[in-house]
């Protein structure tokens, strides 16, 4: 089906469901309830995870393909967002355009970077693409604060120009939307206790996250796709058998950094604005975090990367030490306070210390992230369950 | 000329940092092979170290003090730090205001362990995978380092000051006979830059002119023959590792009083040095130092008034301009070796 194989469909549909039905799945808990803040199906979270589940597909196509560990993906999220957000204050609060300039935009600012940053390989590609990213973080705080807006950062104003769009109606605020669909507008279902919200940027986002997925999957079992791997694989040979690796890199590069700026339009699309604070090498860092942590080469695995992330940073960010005790509250008091000053540090304001011992711990034992990890535990309990793709666990990067 | 020389000079302590723990990130990489992102976090932890010693030295007990009298007439409690009682007033005042330098001999031993730790803990684990593993691994390790110091010492930056005798300024111009008031320049970063040279000439000295040192360069230069020669050369470079941290950890403790150590110091610093690193070569010590050097100075020149008039900006990326110049020219950096880290 659409040119994939029985189990890439599955999977495709698998996910489909997956991010369709996310606003009840990520919701299990009634509203009101002790655990109701373990929920994570409110919009703005939920839109999180598709947006950083691009970013990370697109991260993928490049670490997880070829080698190639690129630690300066962000600047291409930078500048998607920059690019749609002049779509939005020029042209339309129409959603489309902003995305589609977003991703020429980025595709071209990538084609530059990739093309000189790929004349080096192994740490120097890592340090040069670190060195573009913090440029533009840098050059977009100071020197091009008329196009970036500095510090204060960009929103559409309501007496920008925008061509396209009618005048707005006295006192209105300029709303991004989908041909009149606004992408803020939510329906709210109760049920019993229960309360989902479908938001509409939520929906959007995911059906162009299900579509950059598909995408993936076609390039990972391409020709093309198999030629990247041979990158990875040994870049001398593949020299020696009179192929010039160059281009395939290039493209792949290119690839990714569309795929960057796709989740920086959409990110613009869902929330309009923009800082140049989301170009900072620490977000570079975020989406190796990711890919890592969810398992680098796998399908799946750097969605399923940012999902944990995102979720971990507003869920287990949020937890403070009373509601500790209050869960704790059935012990008695002294061995109460112990175990709440043992978890404390790794909860609430000290999420990135669990995030980083996670993290450790899957570049030391399960160097195939969380889908190794998933895999292992299908085959602890004996089921024969074929691996749905071909983590290669070891991420050597082109040297 | 003044203003050449003003710039020079402001170069020279940002640059020593940079000189340091590209010197610590090189050692380690030369060594042991091993691409540590976790450096930064140790030039922090440094500086952390020199934080509380001077929180170990103001550790203090309340006493009653007959002599003065709150506004209510109740004699006045008062808080007496213990150096008080062991060394006299006198005596714990200078040892209280030297807390930062003092902190050098506190660092030493911290580091050196801390270094030695790592190293056995967890970096000798990833010697046989790839430079990706190592750099993660680090980076993670990086991230709970700093994590950990923002729990025990919160988020703000904690101001650590110098000694009372090397705060202010001294007039530099008139030494080299300019006017008054043209070259003015702040004690301690003369002292950084001192001090940054004597570091970094003793761990050259101890390469060079020690049989450690000879053992040490000999296993940076073919391992498998030193090893074949019956010395534990592995036990030499866990010990240079524990060398490497010390010096990125002495960098942290006398930057405290140029600028206040808060959690995320490291990672500031991290990148740059990296870049330095590179810049200068993969794995040349010299090429480490003088990429130090020459890329603080050339930063603190870029932030003149007359160079941002021409080029806005330029101050802000200058450091990765020419990283990105020099990586594209000669590939191998300033100062590389051959057959290190090439295609």
């Amino acid at each position: 089906m659409l040119g994939l194989e029985a189990k890439d469909f599955r999977l495709l549909i698998l996910v489909a469901i997956l991010t369709m039905a996310a606003p009840f799945l990520l919701n299990p808990f009634p509203e009101g309830s002790g655990l109701a803040q373990f929920n994570a199906g409110y919009p703005d979270l939920m839109q999180r995870f598709v947006i950083f589940g691009i970013f990370a597909i697109g991260f993928n196509i490049l670490f997880g393909l070829t080698g190639y560990l690129s630690f300066g993906h962000a600047a291409f999220l930078g500048v998607g967002s920059y690019a749609a957000i002049w779509m939005m204050k020029l042209l339309t609060m129409n959603v489309i355009p902003a995305i589609i300039v977003s991703v020429i935009v980025a595709g071209i600012f990538s084609l530059a970077v990739g093309w000189i940053s790929l004349r080096r390989s192994g740490i120097y590609f890592s340090i040069l693409t670190l060195a573009f990213a913090q440029m533009s973080y840098s050059l977009a705080y100071s020197v091009l604060t008329p196009i970036t807006g500095g510090e204060t950062g960009l929103q559409p104003k309501v007496n920008d120009p925008r061509i396209l769009d009618g005048a707005l109606t006295e006192g209105g605020t300029p709303k991004a939307n989908l041909f009149g669909l606004e992408m803020g507008s939510s329906i709210e279902w109760g049920v019993g206790n229960w309360l989902f919200t479908f938001n509409a940027g939520y929906y959007v986002a995911a059906i162009v996250m299900l579509a950059a997925f598909y995408l993936s999957i076609r390039i990972f079992r391409s020709p093309f796709g198999m030629m990247l791997r041979a990158v990875k694989s040994n870049q001398q040979r593949l020299n020696y058998t009179g192929l010039n690796a160059k281009p395939y890199t290039l493209a792949a590069f290119v690839i990714s950094g569309m795929y960057a700026g796709l989740a920086g339009g959409l990110m613009v699309a869902m929330d309009t604005q923009v800082g140049a604070e989301r170009m900072f090498w620490t977000a570079s860092g975020e989406v190796v975090l990711m890919s890592i942590l969810g398992g680098v080469g796998t399908l799946i695995g750097p969605v399923l990367g940012a999902g944990a992330i995102k979720y971990m940073e507003n869920i287990l960010s949020k937890i403070n030490s009373d509601i500790l005790h209050t869960w704790f509250a059935f012990l008695p008091d002294g061995l109460e306070d112990f175990v709440v000053t043992l978890i404390y540090p790794f909860i609430g304001k000290g999420w990135h210390l669990t995030l980083g011992l996670i993290f450790m711990a899957v570049v030391i034992f399960l160097p195939g992230g969380l889908v190794e990890g998933g895999q292992r535990i299908a085959r602890l309990f004996g089921r024969k369950k074929k691996s749905t793709d071909t983590p290669d666990g070891k991420t050597t990067p082109a040297e | 000329m003044e203003a050449i020389i003003l710039q020079v000079l402001n170069g020279l302590d940002k640059g020593s940092a940079y000189a340091l723990i590209a010197l610590g990130l090189t050692l380690i990489f030369g060594t042991l092979g091993v691409v540590n992102f976790a450096h930064g976090a140790l030039f922090m932890i440094g500086a952390f170290c020199a934080v509380t010693l001077s929180r170990i030295l103001t550790l203090s007990h309340t006493i009653v003090d007959e002599t003065q009298k709150d506004f209510l007439g109740n004699p006045l409690k008062v808080e007496v730090p213990y150096v008080y009682d062991w060394f006299g007033q006198a005596t714990g005042d200078v040892i209280i205001d030297w807390a930062v330098p003092l902190s050098i001999l506190f660092a030493i031993p911290v580091m050196v362990a801390i270094g030695v730790l790592m190293e056995r803990g967890l970096i000798k684990h990833f010697y046989k995978r790839p430079h990706a593993d190592q750099i993660l691994v680090t980076f993670g390790l990086a991230i709970v380092l700093q994590e950990i110091i923002k729990y025990y010492y919160g988020a703000n930056p904690i101001p650590t000051p110098a000694p009372s005798a090397f705060v202010g300024s001294f007039d530099f111009g008139t030494m080299l006979g300019f006017e008054a008031n043209q070259i003015i320049y702040p004690y301690w970063r003369i002292i950084y830059f001192a001090f940054a040279a004597i570091i970094i000439g003793a761990v050259f000295a101890f390469l060079q002119f020690t049989t450690f040192g000879m053992v040490v360069r000999a296993g940076m230069a073919d391992r498998e023959t030193v090893q074949l020669l019956g010395i534990n050369i592995d036990k030499r470079f866990t010990l240079m590792f524990g060398i490497a941290a010390a010096v990125a950890g002495l960098a942290g403790v006398m930057y405290t009083p140029i600028n206040s150590p808060n959690y995320h110091m490291g990672m500031d610093f991290l990148v740059l040095s990296f870049v330095v690193v590179v810049v200068g070569g993969m794995g040349s010590l010299p090429g480490a130092v003088l990429a130090g050097f020459v890329l603080g100075i050339l930063e603190s020149f870029a932030s003149m008034r007359e160079v941002l008039a021409i080029l806005p900006g330029l101050n802000q990326i200058i450091i990765y301009l020419v990283a990105i110049i020099i990586l594209l020219t000669r590939p191998r950096g300033l100062m590389g070796r051959k057959g290190v880290m090439e295609d």
